[in-house]
């Protein structure tokens, strides 16, 4: 038995596979709409490992799911967050798989001002902020006579060229050493990276300069990226980043030492400029003469001073001397009559208890000398040959005498 | 050049300089002191001025040799 159905009759026409409708709709679609510029919120955004990126633009009422390959992916400086609002180009399409409407997006803008570079920025600014990287007491001074100084930059631009006068004409006594690398296009952060890398491994390197002349917010990019920023901190010689233009700013004139508006205006900040120089040292030399000059002066003076006080001194210390010797002369001549009196008793006294002794008491008692013409007294027989004369002292006076011989 | 000037750098003499020029402008140094000090910042001073004028630019480009060595190769201006 079987069972009494309703009837379902078959399609007259042939009916279509899945497959033939989601490709008809893809050719409709793709053929349809040339590429267009929508404007909506980031959802659900994914990055697969693969570099492609999914995710969804909504607006209050409707969605719109979004692929970006890889090749196109890469060139946003930043990931865009969730909620950001963007433009994005590019192609609708309707995807094989699944038969969802897609764009397939080709440029992906943030509409915040400086979209995604300004966003990127911002990020690596907060990361390189949050590990003291800008920190103003970070700042190292420059050596104010470098003998080595580096350049990272382009060996083709003409920032090498520029720094090469400017060092030239301002102080020719060092050594400049080119690490030539990429300052633009793909590659052109890793290529500096490699390039500071390397000047670290100098033996001697007194001062680094990062830099490369004008270009576009694009060209410049590469200063921003944040890995380039950490490996200029992480220079072992002192930094001076010179990137674009004096309106320009990047990530790594805020990581270095020292911010120069231009290649040359870095090139005269890492050298004293000898003209300065010679005029200084002419100064130290007419400050040197000045000051041995006034000190010879000050001396001369003081000599002089000196020699017054001197003068003074020696007509004072004179003055004293006599009064001194006025002074002492009276108590001397006061000591010596003193003394004087005192001698001329102890003479008398003396002269009393030699008396008893005195030749003139013994010849008192009648005895005489004889002493010969010289006064030598004679006193042998011998002394008195025949014919001598002498003298004969008595207790009164003398007599000549002669002697008669022996007999 | 004697072996003590070569060890002495431009920034030695000038800072040295300074000093000299303070020291016998401020300090009470005896005239003995400050006749040496003078002798001493001319002699400084003369090869200050020697270094400034012996002074030539050397160019060299710094590159990564294969086995990872490092070059400097000289450069022309």
């Amino acid at each position: 038995m079987t069972l009494a159905l309703p009837f379902e009759e078959a399609p007259r026409e042939r009916p279509s596979t899945v497959s033939e409708v989601v490709a008809s709709a893809k050719l409709v679609v793709e053929h349809a709409l040339p590429a267009l510029w929508v404007e909506g919120e980031i959802s659900s955004f994914k990055a697969y490992p693969s570099g492609h990126w999914y995710f969804t633009l909504k607006d209050p009422a409707s969605q719109l799911r979004c692929v970006m390959f890889r090749a196109d992916a890469r060139r946003v400086p930043a990931t865009p967050s969730e909620g950001l609002k963007v433009y994005a180009r590019g192609e609708l399409t309707v995807g094989t798989k699944r038969g969802d409407l897609e764009l397939i997006v080709r440029q992906l803008l943030a509409t915040t001002e400086g979209g995604f570079y300004a966003i990127a920025l911002e990020r690596a600014r907060q990361a390189l902020e949050k590990d003291g990287l800008l920190a103003p007491e970070r700042k190292r001074p420059l050596p104010p006579f470098p003998a080595v100084v580096g350049v990272v930059t382009s060996p083709e631009g003409a920032v090498w060229h520029d720094i090469v006068a400017v060092i030239g004409r301002r102080w020719p006594a060092v050594e400049l050493v080119l690490i030539g690398a990429r300052v633009q296009g793909d590659g052109a952060p890793e290529d500096l990276m490699r390039a500071l890398a390397l000047a670290n491994r100098l033996p001697r390197l007194d001062v680094l300069i990062v830099g490369r002349g004008g270009g576009s917010r694009e060209d410049l990019w590469a200063f921003n990226d944040e890995r380039v920023a950490r490996a200029v901190a992480a220079s072992r010689a002192p930094t001076i980043a010179a990137v674009g233009h004096e309106t320009d700013v990047t990530l790594t004139d805020l990581v270095a030492d020292v911010r120069a508006a231009t290649p040359s205006a870095a090139a005269e900040k890492a050298v004293p400029d000898r003209v300065d120089l010679a005029r200084r040292l002419a100064a130290t030399g007419s400050g040197l003469a000045s000051a041995v000059a006034r000190r010879l002066e000050l001396a001369d003076e003081r000599v002089r001073h000196a020699a017054t006080r001197l003068g003074g001194s020696v007509d004072r210390r004179l003055a004293a001397t006599l009064e001194r010797l006025r002074r002492h002369g009276t108590r001397m001549s006061a000591a010596c009559d003193r003394r004087v009196a005192a001698r001329t008793a102890d003479v008398a006294r003396l002269g009393a208890s030699l008396d008893a002794l005195s030749p003139l008491k013994v010849l008192d008692r009648g005895y005489s000398v004889a002493r010969d013409a010289g006064g030598r007294v004679l006193r042998r027989v011998a002394d008195f040959p025949a014919g001598r004369e002498f003298r004969l002292r008595v207790t009164d006076g003398e007599v000549p005498a002669r002697s008669e011989g022996k007999t | 050049m004697s072996a003590e000037r070569t060890k002495r750098s431009l920034e030695d003499d000038l800072n040295r300089l300074d000093a000299i020029v303070r020291a016998l402008e401020t300090e009470d140094v005896d005239l003995d002191r400050a006749l040496a000090l003078f002798e001493e910042g001319v002699e400084r001073l003369r090869t200050a001025r020697e270094r400034l004028s012996e002074a030539g630019l050397r160019l060299q480009q710094l590159r990564e040799a294969a086995d990872g060595e490092l070059k400097l190769d000289a450069l022309d201006r």
